[in-house]
């Protein structure tokens, strides 16, 4: 995996840590270039002050050749309890215009007399330096890969010089110094990076945890459609109304469309395919009733001249009952919503009431009725019963003895609602889909035809049937649209 | 109130301090006597370790007592110093080196000699740095630098240039560069240090010193030890009276005696002070003739 395809849950907390640790380090190293440029000035500066001081009272040691005095003056800053000076001075000498030492604090490595050409190379190129450019005022010298850092002041009075006095650093100790100094400031910057980097990571983290919440959202709608539950969360999850906040919104409403537009593809579909199976069951009916009529009168012809033999009239009367039944189920197919002209009545509901109460005494259900019709709807009456005959005989053969069912029919904004419920187990999902189609059975008894019937009277009337399932019930709402508004529709 | 009663603690306890001081002053009456009569000035020099601060207030109330009069130490850093204010009349005593004493016969007079190792002579110690292992006498030290102690100290600069002239070289040019120290204990750390290659200092303070301060001493090596000489010499100016220099003499004579005495002689490192003799110093007489200056 590549560093740029981390989650963001690392990503950000990386990029913020990377930058942390690289501005403290810039800022470090600055600090570092500019205290070591300080700490040098501050040498050059305290050396100067410390030089001034001996040159003055070492003027007149010189003028007057006392070796002695002007051994305890460059001696004195080199005494115990100045020892701990923060100029790191490694050694104070004297030399005379002829660039031989005069007086140092340490005579041993620097004999008074002794060339300054040859007390080592380092001191070699001091005494170079100084005899080619004779000083005028302070000057620092900082030969490269000397182990020594020099400042130089010439000792002079009214314009006379009777010699330089040279203040040497050892390069070493302020190295050792500075060293401390950048150690110390490397300290801080750690413990401010310990102190930051985890703030950071939480706050990284943070940030990218509703991005990847909103991420795996969209994985799993990409995956498993927007239907999918609990993957898809809800809105809650992100309170606030910033820009996330704007796609969490975008996000659930996308959703929702696409819930909408995938039911609403279920259906049609589901329409089209029942619209189709009843233009073919209508058709082999229709095929199938006109030579039926004929077989029948036919048969009834030959019975009413009454010349078969007893063998004949029974298997006439076999061919009669066959070809009943054949009729009877063609005619189920052959919905007719309108061969009536009678209006629906109150009357009727209630007769369907008394029809079906013995089947549901016998099971000791419980029927609840809340029916608020007017006296005449403008629907008819026959195949409104068929209906709401045909869904109670489902609702009663799918609960179990004791169980609940619950009718309720009204008019609601020019629609005859009837509503149909039963305590029942949930309908599964593939079952729902074909619900409507004939010959589909799910009970022990019963042709299937029931609720294909109901389906096709209510299309007939151009209404729309729904079956809907939870809370241990099952529900049947129909809305028909009552005539005398619907024209239009139903013509178109 | 409050005021009144504060103002009457005061009265009273000035009352009772100016009581308390009159009784104290009655108690002793050696300082009453002191306070009136004039100081005797006495004049300290590097003869010997005079740069021990306490040691020398202790000797100083020490001679105070016994004397029964106030004494006023007068310390300068070179022999000239104390001999312009012994010629001014402004000293009384002075302990000095003998060359100096030889040199102002005719203004002062003898009083004691201080006793090293039981015997009232000294000598010249030439020393070398104690890493320095090739140098074995004066001649060794031809062509260096030398640290002298004092231009009127017989033994820091008298006796080793006598010494050079005796190698028949020329004192002024023998050295390739001599430097004054301005006491023998500073030629001696001005050995230890380095800075000079030698020096010849007075035996009595290096071997002083080697008690207070090993550490210095150490880093030095004795190469030459001159003949003996007498002990620097504690002196009276003439103008001083015979009271005063019996007394002083007395003071200084009696401290072998006395137990504080003993303490202080042997912090100073000296067995005691003797009447001494001016024949003593002959010698010093004899090397100041060689360079013409008796």
């Amino acid at each position: 995996m590549r560093l740029f395809d981390l989650s963001l849950r690392q990503k950000i907390p990386l990029w913020g840590s990377v930058l942390i640790v690289a501005s403290t380090l810039t800022i470090a190293a600055v600090l570092l270039a500019r205290s070591y440029d300080d700490l040098k000035q501050d040498l050059f500066i305290s050396s100067e002050a410390l030089g001034q001081t001996l040159a003055n009272t070492l003027f007149p040691t010189l003028l007057h050749d006392d070796l002695w005095r002007a051994f305890e003056i460059v001696q004195a800053p080199f005494r115990a309890e100045a020892r701990n000076n923060p100029l790191d001075v490694e050694s104070i000498f004297v030399v005379d215009p002829d660039i031989q030492v005069f007086v140092a604090n340490d005579p041993k490595h620097l004999p008074t007399l002794a060339r300054l050409e040859d007390l080592g190379p380092d001191h070699r190129r001091l005494a170079e330096s100084l005899r080619t450019q004779p000083l005028d005022k302070t000057r620092a010298f900082d030969f490269k890969d000397s182990s020594h850092y020099y400042v130089a002041l010439p000792i002079a009075e009214g314009g006379r010089q009777v010699g330089t006095l040279v203040i040497s650093h050892s390069r070493e100790a302020f190295w050792a110094r500075f060293l401390d100094l950048a150690l110390r400031s490397v300290l801080i910057g750690a413990l401010v990076i310990a102190g930051i980097l985890p703030l950071n990571w939480y706050w990284g983290q943070h940030m990218a945890r509703p991005l990847v919440d909103l991420a795996r959202r969209m994985d799993a709608v990409a995956k498993n459609g927007p239907d999918c539950a609990e993957e898809c969360g809800s809105r809650e999850s992100y309170p606030y109304r910033d820009e996330l906040g704007h796609l969490f919104v975008a996000f659930d409403t996308m959703r929702t469309e696409l819930q909408a537009k995938a039911r609403m593809e279920r259906e049609m579909v589901q329409t089209e395919r029942l619209a189709a199976i009843g233009r073919l069951a209508a058709g082999i009916a229709h095929e199938v009733n006109n030579p039926l009529g004929g077989m029948l009168i036919a048969l009834d012809t030959l019975k009413a001249r009454g010349e078969a033999t007893l063998q004949a009239t029974k298997t006439m009367g076999l061919l009669e009952r066959g070809l009943k039944q054949i009729q009877e189920t063609v005619a189920a197919l052959l919905v007719q919503a309108r061969d009536q002209s009678r209006n629906l009545t109150p009357e009727d509901v209630d007769d369907v009431r008394t029809l079906i109460q013995p089947q549901v005494l016998k099971k000791s259900q419980q029927l609840s009725w809340q029916v608020d019709l007017p006296a005449t709807t403008d629907l008819p009456a026959a195949a409104c019963r068929q209906i709401l005959i045909n869904l109670l005989l489902n609702a009663v053969q799918a609960t179990r003895e004791g169980g609940r069912i619950a009718v309720t029919a009204n008019i609601v904004s020019g629609n005859l609602h009837l509503w149909v419920a039963n305590e029942a187990d949930p309908i599964a999902p593939e079952q729902m889909e074909h619900l409507f189609e004939p010959f589909v059975s799910h009970g022990e008894s019963g042709h299937g035809l029931g609720l294909w019937v109901s389906y096709q009277i209510v299309q007939q009337m151009g209404g729309c049937i729904a079956a809907s399932c939870g809370d241990g019930e099952v529900k049947f709402e129909i809305n028909l649209p009552l005539e005398s508004a619907t024209c239009d529709n139903v013509s178109a | 109130m409050g005021n009144i009663s504060n103002a009457g603690n005061a009265g009273r306890r000035s009352v009772f301090g100016q009581l308390f001081g009159f009784f104290w002053l009655c108690a002793s009456p050696e300082r009453v006597i002191a306070a009136a009569l004039k100081p005797l000035r006495f004049g300290l020099t590097p003869a010997f370790v005079h740069d021990e601060h306490t040691l020398m207030a202790e000797w100083r109330l020490y001679l105070e007592s016994k004397l029964g009069r106030p004494v006023e130490f007068v310390q300068r850093d070179s022999y000239r110093e104390t001999m312009d204010l012994l010629r001014l009349g402004k000293l009384d005593f002075a302990w000095i080196c003998d060359y100096p004493f030889v040199h102002m016969k005719d203004l002062v007079r003898l009083l004691a000699v201080p006793l090293n190792q039981g015997r009232p002579y000294y000598r010249s110690y030439l020393i070398v740095a104690a890493d320095d292992t090739r140098s074995r006498g004066m001649s060794d030290l031809k062509g260096t630098v030398f640290a002298y102690a004092d231009p009127y100290s017989n033994s820091g600069y008298l006796a080793p240039r006598y010494q050079v002239r005796q190698l028949g070289e020329d004192p002024a040019t023998f050295f390739r560069k001599t430097f004054f120290t301005w006491s023998h204990r500073k030629a001696i750390e001005a050995v230890a240090s380095g800075l000079a290659k030698g020096a010849a200092v007075d035996s009595f303070v290096w071997e002083s010193l080697a008690k207070l301060r090993p550490d210095i001493t150490g880093k030095t090596r004795i190469i030459d030890q001159s003949p003996e000489y007498g002990s620097p010499p504690v002196v009276a100016h003439y103008a001083v009276d015979n009271e005063d220099f019996s007394a002083m003499l007395a003071a200084l004579t009696g401290m072998q005696a006395d137990p504080a005495g003993r303490v202080l002689l042997d912090r100073l490192n000296i067995d005691g002070f003797v009447t001494g003799s001016p024949r003593m110093y002959d010698d010093v007489a004899k090397m100041m003739r060689a360079f013409g200056e008796h």
